[in-house]
Formats: C-alpha cells, sequence, structure tokens
C-alpha cells in the first residue's frame, strides 16, 4: 500500500509555476511532520538532482527550485516519488550534523515584560514557565519569514496560546516571543503579535561573521535562564560580534 | 585620485543591484537582485562588462546627480527610461555615454516604467554572502545617498552604443503558471482572475505589487487556515482585502496567503517595471509556452552583446541644432557633445 494513503494523503507533491517544486508533508505542525522535512531535504539533497539548484524547508513542506530546462517537471516528480516512496518519512531519524545550541537568555523583567501574561494564558505561573522553557531543548522547526529568524517548538500543549490581536510596538533584536507552541527570535528589532517573554543573546544573522546564519533547521536550542546582568554582559558581547552561545554536536 | 562616481544627490529609491543572492531560501532571504536583469544585462552589454558579474545603481522612479572624479568614466543608462544629461546636454537613454571627469550627470524622473540602471565600467563593490547587492528587506547593505563614493575603472572608450530596448514598461499581459493553492479557488474565480483588469497599485516595492481592482476581490476557502509556507518571487497571493499581490525579488521567504498562481520568470520584471497604475491582466499559460518563453528570454539576454549597436544621433539630442551646416555637410553618426573624445568611436 502506497505510504501516501496511509498518512491521509500526505506526502503531497505540488508544481510551484514554472520552477519550484513542494512536497508537503502534512497540513498541520507536529514534530513528525517536521521531522519529516528534515530528513527528506537532506536526502534530496544527497541525491543531488541534476538540475536542482536549491533546497528548503518550511514547517511542514521541503520546496525545490530547479531548472526546468534541465530537469523536466515529470522527470522531478518521478524521481521525488521514488523517493518518498522509498522509507516512512516520518519515522526516521533526523539528518546527522545537527547542533544543540546552549544559548543565555534572560526572561521578563524589562527584557521579556509579556512573560507573566504568556504564563497566565498557559495556565502557569512565571517561574513554572521559565522552568519549563529553559529546560527543555527546543528544534529549529524552520527558517524564515526574516534572514535567519527560527521558528522553534514544540513546546508542551499548555503553550498553545494564541497570538495578539494587537501588534507590540517594537521587540529589540534577539528578543523571544511565544505562540502557539512555538517560540520565535528576532533577528533584528521588529514589530509582533506574538507575546515577548525574554531575549537570548545569539545573533541569528551575523553578517560580517565567518558563519553569518549560525543557526540550521533541526538544530536544538536549550535557551538557559541567566540574570539581567549576566544577559546584558553577553548581549555587549555579541555585539561585538562575538558568539557567546556554545554548541554540541548532536548524535 | 583613482577613478569614481560621486553621488552629489540621491533619489530615494537607489541601491547597487548585480543578480542577488539565490540559495539562502533555506536561511530566510529571498534572492534579491536586479527588478530587471535584462536592463542589468543591458547595462553590461553597453559598457563592456561580463553580463555574469553584471553590477550596477538601480533607480527606482528617479535618478540623481552625480560626478566623474579621478579619471572619464564610461556610463550606460537602461531600464525604465529617465529624462538624463550630461553638464545639461541631453543625453539619450538606452545608450552608452563618456562621463568626463568633473562632469555631472543629472538623471531625473522616469518617463516610462520603474525602474533605470546606471552601469559604470569597472563599478565595484565589497561582497556579502556572495553578491554585492543591496537587500533593503533583508537588511545587507543600505539605499545609496548623497556623498557616496562608487569605485569605477576609468572609461575604457567614449561610448556612444546603443542598444534597441523592449518595451516593457507599461503592464499589459502578464503569463501565469497554476501555484499551490490554485486549485482551492473556483472555476468561476479562476476565469474572473484572466478578465479583470488591474492596476498596479503606487505603493509597490522591491519586496511586491499590489494589484488594484474595480470590484469584488478574490477568495477561496484556503483564507480560513494556511500555515506558512515559502514562498518566492513571482508568486501571486491573494492578500487580506482580496486584491492579488505579486511578490518581487526582495518578498519575504515565507507567508500564509493563498497563492492564486504564479508569474512566470520571462514577465516577471514586466511586473516590476510597470510604472504604478499601469494596466496588468493575467492569462494562464501552460507549461510548455512558460519554458518557450523562459528559452526565448534566455537567447535574448546571451544575444545582448550583438544587439549593441553605434548610436545615430537623433536631431533632438543635438545640442544647438543651427550651428551645423546642415545642408551639403555630413554629420558625423558619433558626434555627441556628451561623447568626447570621440576618435575613439569608429
Amino acid at each position: 500500500m502506497n505510504r501516501a494513503i496511509e498518512q491521509g494523503g500526505f506526502p503531497r507533491l505540488h508544481r510551484m509555476g514554472e520552477q519550484g517544486m513542494l512536497v508537503e508533508f502534512g497540513d498541520r505542525l507536529s514534530m513528525a511532520v517536521n521531522a519529516a522535512t528534515l530528513a527528506f531535504r537532506a536526502a534530496v539533497d544527497s541525491a543531488a538532482l541534476a538540475g536542482v539548484e536549491e533546497s528548503a524547508t518550511s514547517l511542514k513542506s521541503v520546496f525545490l527550485r530547479f531548472d526546468p530546462i534541465r530537469l523536466s517537471h515529470e522527470a522531478l516528480e518521478a524521481a521525488l516519488t521514488d523517493l518518498l516512496q522509498a522509507r516512512d518519512w516520518y519515522a526516521v531519524a533526523l539528518p546527522h550534523g545537527r547542533k544543540l545550541w546552549r544559548v543565555p537568555t534572560v526572561f521578563g523583567g524589562d527584557h521579556g515584560p509579556q512573560l507573566e501574561e504568556a504564563a497566565t494564558l498557559a495556565g502557569l505561573s512565571p517561574e513554572e514557565a521559565v522552568s519549563q522553557i529553559s529546560r527543555t531543548p527546543v528544534r529549529v522547526l524552520t527558517i524564515g519569514f526574516s534572514p535567519g529568524m527560527p521558528y522553534l517548538g514544540q513546546l508542551p500543549e499548555t503553550f498553545d496560546i494564541p497570538r495578539k490581536t494587537e501588534l507590540n510596538p517594537h521587540v529589540p533584536a534577539g528578543g523571544l516571543a511565544l505562540a502557539i507552541r512555538q517560540l520565535v527570535l528576532f533577528p533584528v528589532g521588529t514589530q509582533t503579535g506574538w507575546r515577548w517573554i525574554g531575549r537570548a543573546a545569539i545573533d541569528v544573522f551575523g553578517q560580517q561573521a565567518d558563519q553569518p546564519f549560525p543557526l540550521t533547521a533541526g538544530d536544538e536550542i536549550l535557551f538557559h535562564s541567566v540574570s539581567a546582568p549576566e544577559f546584558e554582559r553577553a548581549w555587549a558581547d555579541v555585539e561585538q560580534g562575538r558568539m557567546v552561545a556554545t554548541f554540541e554536536a548532536l548524535p | 585620485m583613482s577613478a569614481h562616481l560621486h553621488i552629489l544627490s540621491a533619489g530615494p529609491g537607489l541601491s547597487l543591484q548585480d543578480a542577488g543572492r539565490p540559495g539562502l531560501l533555506a536561511k530566510g532571504l529571498s534572492r534579491g537582485g536586479a527588478m530587471d536583469p535584462l536592463a542589468l544585462a543591458e547595462g553590461a552589454a553597453l559598457v563592456g562588462g561580463d553580463p555574469g558579474r553584471a553590477l550596477a545603481v538601480e533607480m527606482a522612479g528617479a535618478g540623481g546627480a552625480f560626478r566623474a572624479e579621478g579619471a572619464d568614466l564610461l556610463i550606460a543608462l537602461t531600464g525604465a527610461p529617465m529624462t538624463a544629461e550630461i553638464d545639461g546636454a541631453r543625453v539619450q537613454w538606452a545608450g552608452s555615454h563618456l562621463l568626463p571627469r568633473g562632469a555631472t550627470l543629472k538623471i531625473g524622473g522616469a518617463l516610462k516604467g520603474s525602474y533605470g540602471y546606471l552601469s559604470l565600467a569597472g563599478l565595484s563593490a565589497p561582497e556579502l554572502l556572495g553578491a554585492r547587492s543591496a537587500h533593503i528587506s533583508g537588511g545587507i547593505g543600505r539605499r545609496l545617498q548623497a556623498g557616496d563614493r562608487l569605485t569605477c575603472a576609468p572609461g575604457p572608450n567614449a561610448g556612444g552604443m546603443m542598444i534597441a530596448p523592449d518595451d516593457r514598461f507599461s503592464g499589459g499581459e502578464i503569463r501565469i503558471l497554476p501555484s499551490v493553492q490554485t486549485d482551492q479557488f473556483d472555476a468561476a474565480t479562476l476565469s474572473r482572475l484572466e478578465t479583470t483588469e488591474f492596476h498596479k497599485d503606487a505603493r509597490a516595492s522591491r519586496m511586491g505589487a499590489r494589484m488594484g481592482l474595480n470590484g469584488p476581490g478574490f477568495s477561496s476557502d484556503a483564507h480560513l487556515a494556511i500555515l506558512s509556507e515559502i514562498i518566492v518571487p513571482g508568486d501571486v497571493q491573494v492578500i487580506g482585502d482580496g486584491s492579488p499581490f505579486v511578490l518581487l525579488n526582495e518578498c519575504q521567504s515565507m507567508g500564509g496567503y493563498p497563492r492564486i498562481a504564479t508569474v512566470i520568470s520571462a514577465d516577471l520584471h514586466k511586473v516590476a517595471q510597470a510604472a504604478s497604475g499601469s494596466p496588468i491582466r493575467f492569462r494562464f499559460v501552460t507549461l510548455e509556452e512558460a519554458l518557450a518563453a523562459r528559452s526565448s528570454a534566455d537567447k535574448h539576454l546571451k544575444s545582448l552583446t550583438s544587439r549593441v549597436q553605434t548610436r545615430v544621433r537623433h536631431p533632438a539630442d543635438i545640442p544647438d541644432l543651427l550651428s551645423y551646416q546642415l545642408v551639403g555637410g555630413v554629420i558625423s553618426a558619433h558626434h555627441d557633445a556628451a561623447d568626447k573624445p570621440q576618435e575613439k568611436e569608429t
């Protein structure tokens, strides 16, 4: 039996016009759907299909940009279908080469003025919320919207809180915000409807750095809780272009 | 002093642009680059640069004032035609010219279209993430401003060449293909997409262009819940007010609006170049037609060098026409007040 049927019609191939193809693994986010995108992208990259020029993942899909003159839509669809049917992508291990980052993070206070509100919506005290968020590594589910910006998750069910209807006028660079069981970390100051709960000492888009984009989708981050003065010292280093977050290789 | 172009005054939308940074979607960065890649390549062909490495000053809507310093510079003006003069003498668009050391080039507003390009022989700029172009929405580089000096090479020749541009500045028919959510719009809605005359909204930017319309907007069931998905230049999103919005070079990398279609690569620069208010009509085409258009656009790009020709002077371009002995004399086809010295032009 075709695995596509087992998964309620997923994975699905969609043509995105002349030079794009989308392999969609689900219509809502789950850790298994997201893991499938990461594993499948790694497999497509390893397959090195002639004519595929770029690959990327979203929360739930793999996108491929290709040269339709070198590689026809039909040939790409056939190759992807073969690859999809070769394994149960919802059950395979995440790709190798992922990192576990440890990032000094301050929660609450001036650096996270909506922590209390978010905790209340999650049915927790601020201390309990910080304890849960800061002790569980969260996966970089995808990177996007603005350059380097990670979507992280999933947090426990209790953090399934809605976005605000009005926008926060300004969350600074490094701002960590929470909604719908996910965290986002802003590379630059921005407006957002997500609740601002803390600040993390990492520059996720350091233009002049040796590694301008330190994070890769699939990496995990532990936002370990530090005091405001500790964070401010770490942030001063970040602003000097230094990497204060540490990482280890994940198995 | 080294050869450079000194920006004396700058319109609001000046930036350095090359082919952009394709390949960084996984890091959340759209490709960016020149909004009219054909104009960028035409400029490179005119100043004798490598079309694959072309770099130019992109000018959205209007130019500025520029002075050659340190050497005579070879310039080319392509893309959306704008008024242009060198030391007060009008010069022809879609052509190359010598900008003598100390002379001032003034570029005014666009007469048609949106993006004009000022190419310069030997123009160089530092590379960041594999390209020299500014990606304004992504925070890479910045707009050019008065006081900036751009490093160039001394003009290798006197210009006086031209290239006949395709007219791509007034909107018109834009060919589209289905995208991810196209089949979630019903047949009547898709048909209406093809029969509606849209007009390009004045707020268009390097990120995208809204297509204004009179009459009801477009909608589908897909509006109810779409998880953000990867989006790319060319995609036609239906935004909250029901109007189509064509994503352009500096679009965000992810979006949650349903996509009714995507513009074929051969027509995307037409959307970018259309002046605000220009009429836009969409037409679904087959993949075969899109690929044929892609191949033909690619062939056209590769043929640009052979399309460069010596400029034939138009009487309107000649300053002080009455001072010429028109009867019985022969006017050098290469003489142009702006293009000195002329002896290199043969």
